[in-house]
């Protein structure tokens, strides 16, 4: 049973959280981004199959291809953890469940993102 | 997590087939959800056969044929028969929409007709719509004004400012958006849902409101407002015609513009 409290009390709850602007803004400025970059980023690694090996470190040593790519990197993984962040609030009703989830989700994506990102560095810089 | 099959108790079985009237050369087959909760027995679904010869056209026609003339346990909600009172709210052959202004002719074979759908039943096709109602009671739909009314007229209003409101004000409320609407289904609790949203931008754009800022902020919330993932069947489904998922895209740019 759901006890004695008003539709209205209940439809009201806690209360607006007042924040959801971030993450709805960011969401369509990574896809925005990603649009070009995905697009320059699958050309590009099409057009290095059967490549020589200094040919593509070369590519990757241009400061302007380090940085598209590093920016590849962050906009795809921070657009995953926002777009999976909303399937686990949808559709997650068990709190400790969502939560972990979450936490899972934020280690797991910003990882893997930095480890894209030093792996960029190291062939940009010739580490 | 959210539940994707219905609860054991919830199971619908197969019901009675109610014999066809004499003389019915267009039988046409109704199927309709029923389920009494004094019977502590789960939902069927009765099947009814309809000499359209001899009955209006509308699904609400054949409803109110039914319960007149075969079987009066059939329960269902109906006011105005056109369109205006939104009380007659059903998922007719699939989709939601008003019994009152659904042709029969339109649906092809047998005429499905459940409730609105993921909402609690109180019986057969009446949903309870009173967690719906505070909702839209949360958003305070009505003027809200610092500025006293002139006293010798109404608060007057340009032509574009009214303008403004239309595709707005003629939301009935019937709840066909909001139990289209997938988000709603799983998040009702604390997702306002197509309809409530369209009402509070009805508000927030009428150019007599002085409140459209703590409007704004009430709204600001990850599930409130931003659980419209912009699926749309909101829109698709309104009978009135109506852009919900609009309205809630007019609301999320209003909080971008005053950043």
């Amino acid at each position: 049973m759901k006890g004695l409290r008003t539709p209205l009390g209940r439809a009201i709850g806690l209360g607006p959280a007042k924040e959801g602007i971030g993450h709805w803004w960011w969401q369509r400025v990574t896809s925005v981004a990603l649009i070009p970059l995905s697009l320059w980023f699958v050309f590009s690694v099409a057009s290095l199959v059967g490549a020589e090996y200094q040919t593509v470190l070369d590519w990757m040593r241009s400061p302007v291809i380090a940085a598209l790519l590093i920016m590849f990197v962050i906009s795809f993984f921070y657009h995953l953890q926002l777009g999976i962040q909303v399937v686990i609030e949808d559709y997650i009703h068990t709190e400790w469940l969502k939560i972990a989830s979450s936490l899972t989700l934020n280690f797991v994506a910003a990882f893997l993102a930095l480890v894209s990102v030093i792996l960029v560095l190291r062939v940009a810089l010739g580490g | 997590m959210v539940e994707f099959t219905l609860p054991a108790n919830s199971k619908i079985k197969k019901g009675i087939t109610h014999p066809r009237s004499e003389g019915a050369d267009k039988a046409k087959p109704f199927k309709i959800y029923r389920w009494d909760p004094d019977s502590g027995e789960n939902p069927r679904t009765d099947i009814y056969e309809l000499d359209l010869d001899r009955c209006g056209p509308m699904v609400l026609d054949a409803l109110i044929k039914i319960k007149n003339e075969i079987d009066p346990t059939l329960t269902f909600r109906r006011s105005c028969r056109e369109g205006i009172c939104g009380s007659c709210a059903m998922n007719i052959d699939g989709t939601n929409t008003l019994a009152c202004t659904k042709p029969i002719e339109d649906v092809k074979g047998t005429v499905k007709i459940y409730p609105l759908p993921h909402m609690p039943v109180v019986k057969d096709l009446v949903p309870d719509l009173t967690h719906f109602y505070a909702q839209y009671a949360s958003i305070k739909p009505w003027l809200q004004s610092k500025t006293p009314a002139p006293p010798d007229r109404e608060r007057l209003q340009s032509k574009d400012e009214r303008a403004r409101l239309d595709g707005l004000y003629e939301c009935i409320l019937c709840a066909c958006c909001s139990t289209s609407c997938p988000s709603y289904w799983w998040n009702s609790d604390r997702y306002l849902g197509p309809a409530i949203l369209l009402q509070a931008y009805r508000w927030i754009v009428d150019s007599r409101d002085e409140a459209t800022g703590d409007r704004l902020d009430e709204l600001i919330d990850p599930f409130r407002l931003y659980r419209c993932h912009t699926i749309m069947n909101c829109s698709k489904t309104c009978p009135k015609s109506l852009n919900p998922g609009k309205a809630i895209a007019e609301i999320k740019k209003l909080i971008m513009a005053r950043r």
